[in-house]
């Protein structure tokens, strides 16, 4: 009788997990933390303080989560082939919009005097939390739908097109606060960023969004036009695709992501920094969406590959910062991770790969 | 040459397999100097897999090459052209931006002072190209001269890369027309005399006997035999290749008498001075359910833009299109879905396949397209549709979900015939679509036209094959320099209608 582990036919499996497109943004993943591992001391370690969980890895995953929820937007945009520059631009832009809307005392708006005097206060809002938050996302969206009216209808290249708001973004973002920097009080929506339940609130807010956008691609045939268009826009158009009206759906959604990255992140930080929140965000972005396997030039692309690719950069700078590398340097180190991880997709490697299993085989 | 080798090129037992399919196995075949080999097989029998491996694109599992006597690894296509193997593919990869001494000296460009040398380079091509008798203006960009001699210039090049031996041509003559398909044989007659041995690949039987010395046949991966083309009759090659006998080509005449009895009087479509200025001048034009109605020309006769109106990528700008008595007003491809019309276009690879994409994604496109991105087919539904289509048309894969780039040219055309049926098309607009597709093949979708018409659909074919049009159609419209000229309906023969396509009867 043949022994059970040697019916298994491990080579089909070997094949099937490197095939799959999570296998090398997990690879990059375990190796950076198995780095961590032997090099920093506690760091897997896990602490629970009145029922929630602290550590560095849940560090990785709390800040991670906007370019983590930025991916998931770009993710879209880049496998219609196209690419988004602005979104830093409008988590700064939401940032502001959600500002005013709690406190708009600072850019002239009179309030009654009885209500003055509770504008420091932790409870005060002057819109409720819903309409905050509902109003935010409307405007985020809005301006993915002027890069994707943009790019689908103007005909712009879409590094060209969404420059435009990547540059007017911040400026905006500077008009609507009248250039201050408003300061957040009010605590619920501090909570937002800062909130605990179990895991940091924002981990809960990227499987919400990560949720909307499978089902989106799962429910609808959404994902099977925006892969068909990435990877062959004429043969799409000749079988009755519209291939504008898809792209406009991505720039879309891809703004909606961008804002509510940029709700937690003023929550986080308590303030609408319209010159700082979601800095070269988009090209963290950009790289998790690589680094998931999405080509740049469109077509097949995971969301959850996306994902896993935003923890891998966050990972890195986390690590980073772990054995005391100065925050300059990081910027270096996040470089030779991108060498590493692009190299892997390559050709040259991917062969190489082959004929290394093909030998196991033999 | 030295006197150990009888062969320029040798191959034995050659095997190679991909997932899910074994493309070559135990396959031998040499090549002498001076001679015009021919290679031919259906589609999937593994003539560009055999390709591949000689010219270090793919790495055969097992088996050797030999060339002149000498066993050698073909490490890349790079390497192949430094051994002397020169190849030109189906589809030309050059660049149509470029000016054409740009695309034949792409690469190797003489240089002055570490600037391009244009003079030079130009004079250069010049000289290239008269190796093939071709004389133009190699300063306008490659783009504006036509396919042959786009063609012509992708061989002058490879000829010149280095001193090639081994000359390989797939598909030379696929889309060119009789005149220039003689002009690259003279070419190959002449490379030949100089001492090149050429294989020649093609799915028209007519040309690989006018051409080749001996002729290899392929079956499904395995080699059926090589012989001396002198001594092959027609017939007998064509079993060889496709392994049954050909009855199909007779009952397909019988098909066509019953569908013609039953088409409607009653036009589905019509044309009323329909035309778009610089593409094809206004034309009319009439449809009926149940009939097929074939569309002969030349290359850029007008042919596929009379395609592109009807089925709404391009609008036009003059007359009226009338469907079921209704004037159609918008045009573009998903209202032309909408209204049941069908297009498989004649590029396969730009307008038709989406590769990366699964046999199963490629069939429900259209279908999906139509319904909107809300009415999602499920899985299952997904995998009813492509399973039947892929019955029905016999197509060879491995499963639904394989990339349809793994699939060879007559396969991925058919996935594109399945993604069309599927949307139950009241009107099949079929524009070459036997283009490079073996013998058997051919037949099937001849046939599957006539019996889509007796099920009472409405079929516009349009090839530049003129037996096949003759063979398939009740009715054949004729075009030259992007006008209608004339009209057939009954039993006319090969001779009238190439007068016609040729201007000579006026």
């Amino acid at each position: 009788m043949k022994k059970f582990w040697t019916s298994i036919d491990w080579r089909s499996y070997w094949r099937k997990i490197t095939e799959s497109r999570l296998f090398f943004p997990i690879l990059a993943l375990a190796l950076i933390l198995l780095f961590d591992l032997i090099f920093v001391p506690g760091f897997f370690k896990i602490e629970t303080r009145e029922g929630n969980l602290y550590g560095s890895l849940i560090n990785i995953v709390r800040n991670g989560s906007t370019v983590a929820l930025l991916a998931i937007g770009m993710t879209f945009v880049i496998a219609t082939g196209g690419v988004d520059l602005s979104v830093g631009a409008v988590m700064a832009i939401a940032a502001s919009v959600a500002a005013i809307m709690m406190n708009p005392v600072i850019i002239g708006v009179e309030l009654p005097p009885d209500l003055m005097k509770f504008i420091y206060d932790p409870n005060f809002t002057f819109a409720p939390l819903w309409q905050v938050i509902i109003v935010t996302l409307i405007v985020s969206a809005i301006c993915g739908l002027w890069n994707g009216t943009l790019v689908a209808y103007g005909r712009i290249q879409p590094m060209v097109a969404t420059l435009i708001l990547m540059y007017a973004g911040r400026g905006i973002a500077q008009l609507i606060t009248n250039a201050v920097r408003i300061q957040i009080f009010y605590e619920p929506y501090a909570k937002i960023g800062n909130g605990w339940l179990i895991l940091p609130y924002s981990v809960y807010i990227v499987g919400f969004v990560y949720l909307i956008a499978w089902l989106i691609t799962r429910k609808t045939a959404i994902g099977l036009f925006i892969e068909s268009v990435g990877i062959n826009f004429r043969s799409s158009f000749f079988s009755g695709i519209d291939e504008r009206k898809i792209k406009l759906f991505a720039y879309t959604f891809c703004g909606l992501c961008a804002g509510v990255a940029g709700i937690i992140a003023s929550s986080n930080i308590r303030t609408s920094d319209a010159n700082n929140i979601g800095l070269t965000l988009e090209l963290d972005a950009i790289l998790a969406v690589v680094i998931g396997g999405t080509l740049m030039e469109g077509g097949r692309f995971s969301l959850l590959a996306s994902i896993v690719g935003g923890w891998v950069i966050q990972a890195t700078s986390t690590s980073m910062y772990a054995i005391g590398v100065p925050a300059n340097a990081v910027m270096a180190i996040k470089g030779v991770v991108v060498i590493f991880v692009i190299l892997l997709y390559s050709e040259q490697v991917g062969s190489l790969l082959r004929r290394f299993t093909r030998q196991k085989e033999a | 040459m030295t006197e150990n080798s009888e062969y320029l090129i040798s191959l034995e037992g050659i095997y190679k397999a991909f997932p899910g399919v074994q493309a070559l196995e135990n396959v031998n075949f040499n090549l002498k100097a001076g001679e015009i080999h021919g290679l031919v097989g259906e589609n999937g029998a593994g003539k560009s897999t055999l390709i591949k491996v000689i010219t270090g694109v793919e790495r055969a599992d097992a088996g050797t090459l030999s060339l002149r006597g000498e066993i050698i690894q073909v490490r890349s296509p790079q390497h192949a052209q430094e051994l002397g193997i020169s190849t030109v593919y189906q589809e030309i990869n050059l660049c149509p931006n470029l000016t054409v001494a740009e695309n034949v000296l792409i690469g190797r460009e003489p240089m002055k002072l570490g600037r391009i040398d244009w003079q030079t380079m130009n004079a250069e091509a010049v000289r290239i190209l008269k190796r093939l008798d071709i004389e133009i203006d190699v300063t306008r960009p490659l783009g504006e001269y036509s396919v042959a001699l786009q063609q012509m210039v992708a061989i002058a090049r490879s000829l010149e890369i280095t001193a090639a031996e081994v000359l390989i041509l797939d598909e030379p003559t696929s889309s060119l027309d009789s005149q220039e398909t003689e002009n690259l044989f003279q070419v190959m007659r002449k490379l030949k005399s100089e001492g090149l041995g050429i294989i020649f690949i093609s799915h028209f039987i007519d040309q690989v006997y006018e051409i080749t010395d001996r002729i290899t046949v392929l079956r499904n991966a395995k080699l059926v035999g090589t012989y001396n083309t002198q001594y092959l009759p027609h017939m007998e090659l064509i079993v060889k290749m496709i392994g049954r006998t050909i009855g199909e080509f007779d009952d397909m005449s019988q098909i066509k008498l019953t569908s013609g009895k039953r088409i409607q009087e009653e036009p589905l479509l019509q044309a009323y001075n329909l035309g778009h200025t610089g593409s094809i001048e206004p034309f009319n034009l009439e449809l009926h359910a149940g009939e097929v109605l074939g569309i002969a020309g030349l290359l850029g006769s007008g042919r596929t833009e009379t395609a592109y109106l009807i089925f709404g990528i391009e609008k036009p700008d003059q007359g009226t299109l009338i469907m079921d008595g209704k004037e159609i007003k918008h045009f573009s491809p998903s209202d032309s879905i909408a209204r049941g019309i069908a297009f498989c276009p004649e590029d396969r690879k730009a307008e038709g396949i989406v590769d990366d994409l699964t046999v199963r994604e490629n069939i429900i496109l259209a279908v999906q397209a139509n319904r909107g991105w809300l009415k999602n087919l499920s899985r299952s539904q997904q995998h009813e549709l492509a399973d039947k289509f892929i019955k029905m048309l016999n197509i060879s894969t491995p499963s639904a979900d394989q990339p349809v780039k793994n699939l060879s040219g007559g396969n991925q055309q058919k996935v594109i015939l399945a993604r069309w049926l599927a949307t139950n098309p009241r009107i099949l607009i079929l524009d070459e679509p036997t283009r490079g597709i073996d013998v058997g093949t051919k037949a099937e979708i001849q046939k599957l036209v006539l019996e889509l018409a007796e099920e009472g659909k409405a079929c516009i074919f349009i090839s530049s094959e003129l037996e096949e049009v003759l063979r398939t159609s009740h009715r054949i419209a004729v075009l030259r320099d992007k006008k209608k000229i004339r009209e057939f309906s009954g039993e006319v023969d090969e001779q009238t209608i190439m007068q016609s396509i040729a201007g000579s009867g006026s």
